[in-house]
């Protein structure tokens, strides 16, 4: 296989507050293919909008390190070099609402990425780009002229993409890019992002909590709890056989739109008392090939025989 | 809806409007609906579509600019929409019918300690003492699950987490033992895990009470874990109810044929998600013939001239879609339709076997 496009090893962020700190991340792995769309699912503060953040680098790693096609984007880097990071690496937020500076244009919006690496020679080739942007997110080019405030979430969340674009950028970080959206506009982004892919190669950080999405979107899932990845699988292996007692307990809290399963199930909790591991500390472990999952040898040898 | 029990709260013909800037929009346009005592309704519908509108008329709850010039909605032998004073309608709201909202941060008053949260609204309704007041409330407390209630009585919401925020705001609901409980979007803001929980605590909580449940959401999933029964609304209309299995595993309204679409659980990988084309229509101006028509595929001539009526698919089960008239051509439902009836079939077909 090919070098991965992105790196992540070992990866530590903590915050600090006086002489308070809090440690978001700890000792997190993993490689991102080129082309792929790898998702890091979790709850709430369980630290999978950090590691977002620490591969564009608002969030500096305080351990570990991150690499991009090669090279060594976290901690101290060159100023040509954060550049380039900010040039190949693009984020998409949450919430499109609070994402876009309401007093400025569409046409600014998409552009202030080109203003501010003069991705132009003049005036005509700036427009041109800013034109071809929003066209990729199917929106028009009299939209350039108009305000946020004239457009839906999904139109808005399409502009977002679009500013995203005229960077075109290899990898894209994408943090709960549809959980505010209604329903029938989280099938256009989607396919949108996914059309994107498809032309571009685009690689994917998909960041979300709902399992249903991330099912139908990612080649591959990180299951993250409390700043730490407990299990890691192509998205059907971990769908079909997930091992850890967490992606267990978060699967079955997924509801299905199907009235006779949903009404029968049972719930799994997770209690991370479970574990013993006094004697014993858990490792990352691949149980079968590319399916990894963190525990100690007591529990990696329950978790080869949970699927007979 | 059906006839077969006395309804615990009749709407008929309801119809809202709301002024906004000099113009007026029609939020709900003719909505009836019986609600059975004791089940668990839920309306479906996309931002918009007027479901939390609706259930704010329960409650006397709609904004200022709002008015409602048509229909009524009966509860205990009154016509709720007679109620002019706040004083009347306090005797409703909270006391008979309660509401959770979405927001557990934005429900609960920041300043103010648990344990008084819940004890004001017990003394505001029922006239207890504080002592008697501060018992209930505990008992409350530990029934939505908050371990040593006692201590945590002072605490300020802040020192709560999201889920433990909603269980209070459920009690707080409860604090009064509503006829009725309102849920808003209960659990859209809280984590998967969270959100089954507080489901399964509503349905505990509901079998103790015996309550009747409207939920509101926007999440089919949701739905299928809740719901007795289902109304789909489009465009501040119902436009299809019936019990669960059949708006799950039937359904006949090209909107919800939409709805269930474009959901990503059922969706094959390597096809793109199925997108309703184009956005629903401006309320400002008098819809013409099926609001849905200009985005569904189904759509006839019919459809953009004249509002079809409900059609009867069985004595549980309406749709408001001229497909169901006997003259319209027989409609093929998408691959995600046959999909549901096939899987409804499988467990009928399941059920009699385990019968047998």
């Amino acid at each position: 296989m090919s070098a991965p496009i992105l790196s992540v090893k070992d990866l530590e962020v903590t915050f600090k507050n006086g002489k308070e700190s809090f440690t978001a991340v700890r000792g997190v792995s993993f490689d991102i293919n080129e082309g792929e769309s790898f998702a890091l699912v979790g709850e709430s503060g369980s630290g999978k909008t950090t590691i977002g953040r620490a591969v564009v680098r608002i969030n500096p790693a305080t351990k570990g390190d991150i690499h991009f096609q090669g090279k060594k984007i976290s901690g101290e880097i060159s100023h040509e070099l954060d550049t380039w990071v900010i040039r190949n690496i693009q984020m998409i937020f949450q919430d499109p609402m609070a994402s876009l500076n309401e007093r400025a244009t569409v046409d600014y919006i998409v552009s202030e990425g080109l203003y501010n690496f003069n991705l132009f020679k003049d005036e005509n080739e700036r427009r041109e780009k800013v034109f071809k942007a929003l066209s990729d997110v199917g929106l028009l080019e009299e939209h350039a002229e108009r305000y946020p405030h004239e457009f839906s979430g999904g139109q808005r969340q399409r502009i977002c993409i679009a500013r995203v674009l005229a960077m075109q950028p290899k990898f894209i970080v994408a943090d709960e890019p549809i959980s505010a959206l209604d329903v029938s506009i989280r099938a256009q982004v989607l396919n949108l992002m996914r059309d994107l892919q498809k032309e571009r190669g685009l690689s994917y950080l998909f960041i979300a909590h709902d399992l249903t999405v991330v099912r139908y979107f990612a080649d591959r899932i990180a299951v993250i709890h409390q700043g730490e990845l407990k299990e890691l699988a192509e998205t059907d292996e971990l769908f079909e056989r997930p091992l850890h007692p967490y992606t267990r307990s978060l699967l079955s809290a997924v509801p299905i739109p199907d009235p006779d399963l949903e009404k029968a199930k049972i719930l799994m909790i997770y209690d991370p008392s479970l574990h013993d591991y006094d004697k014993e500390k858990p490792q990352w472990r691949e149980i079968f090939p590319g399916h990894f999952v963190q525990a100690n040898s007591r529990e990696a040898a329950e978790y080869a025989n949970m699927y007979p | 809806m059906s006839d077969i029990k006395e309804p615990i709260l009749s709407v008929k013909d309801l119809v809202v409007k709301f002024r906004v800037r000099s113009k007026e929009l029609t939020a709900i346009r003719s909505i009836s609906l019986d609600l059975i005592e004791g089940e668990t309704f839920a309306i479906v519908g996309e931002s918009g579509s007027g479901k939390s509108v609706l259930t704010k008329t329960f409650t006397g709850m709609l904004e200022s600019n709002g008015r409602i010039p048509q229909g009524t909605i009966r509860f205990e032998g009154k016509n709720l929409l007679e109620l002019k004073a706040d004083k009347d309608w306090e005797a409703i709201r909270g006391a008979k019918i309660s509401t959770v909202f979405q927001d557990p941060m934005t429900s609960l008053n920041p300043l103010k300690r648990i344990g008084y949260q819940i004890t004001e609204v017990i003394e505001k309704h029922q006239k207890l003492s504080s002592t008697e007041a501060r018992r209930i409330a505990l008992e409350l407390m530990a029934k939505v699950g908050i371990k040593e209630a006692e201590k945590r009585f002072d605490d300020y919401p802040f020192q709560y987490s999201g889920g433990m925020r909603q269980r209070i705001v459920i009690a707080i609901a409860l604090a009064c033992k509503p006829r009725i409980l309102i849920c808003d979007e209960p659990t859209t803001a809280l984590d998967v895990t969270i959100q089954a929980q507080i489901l399964d605590l509503i349905r505990a909580l509901q079998r103790d009470y015996g309550f009747t449940t409207i939920y509101i959401t926007h999440d089919l999933g949701v739905v299928a874990n809740v719901a007795d029964r289902v109304a789909v609304m489009y465009s501040g209309q119902i436009v299809e109810y019936g019990t669960v299995r059949e708006i799950f595993y039937d359904p006949r309204h090209p909107y919800t044929w939409a709805l269930l679409s474009s959901l990503p659980t059922l969706a094959r990988k390597d096809e793109p998600l199925y997108a309703i084309p184009g956005t629903p229509p401006t309320l400002f101006v008098d819809i013409k013939g099926d609001a849905f028509a200009p985005r569904n595929r189904y759509a006839m001539g019919i459809d953009f001239e004249e509002e079809p009526p409900f059609f009867q698919v069985t004595p549980t089960h309406f749709a408001k879609t001229w497909l169901l008239d006997e003259r319209a051509p027989e409609a093929d439902p998408p691959p995600a339709v046959k999909v549901m009836r096939a899987k409804g079939k499988q467990h009928d077909e399941e059920k009699a076997g385990a019968s047998k």
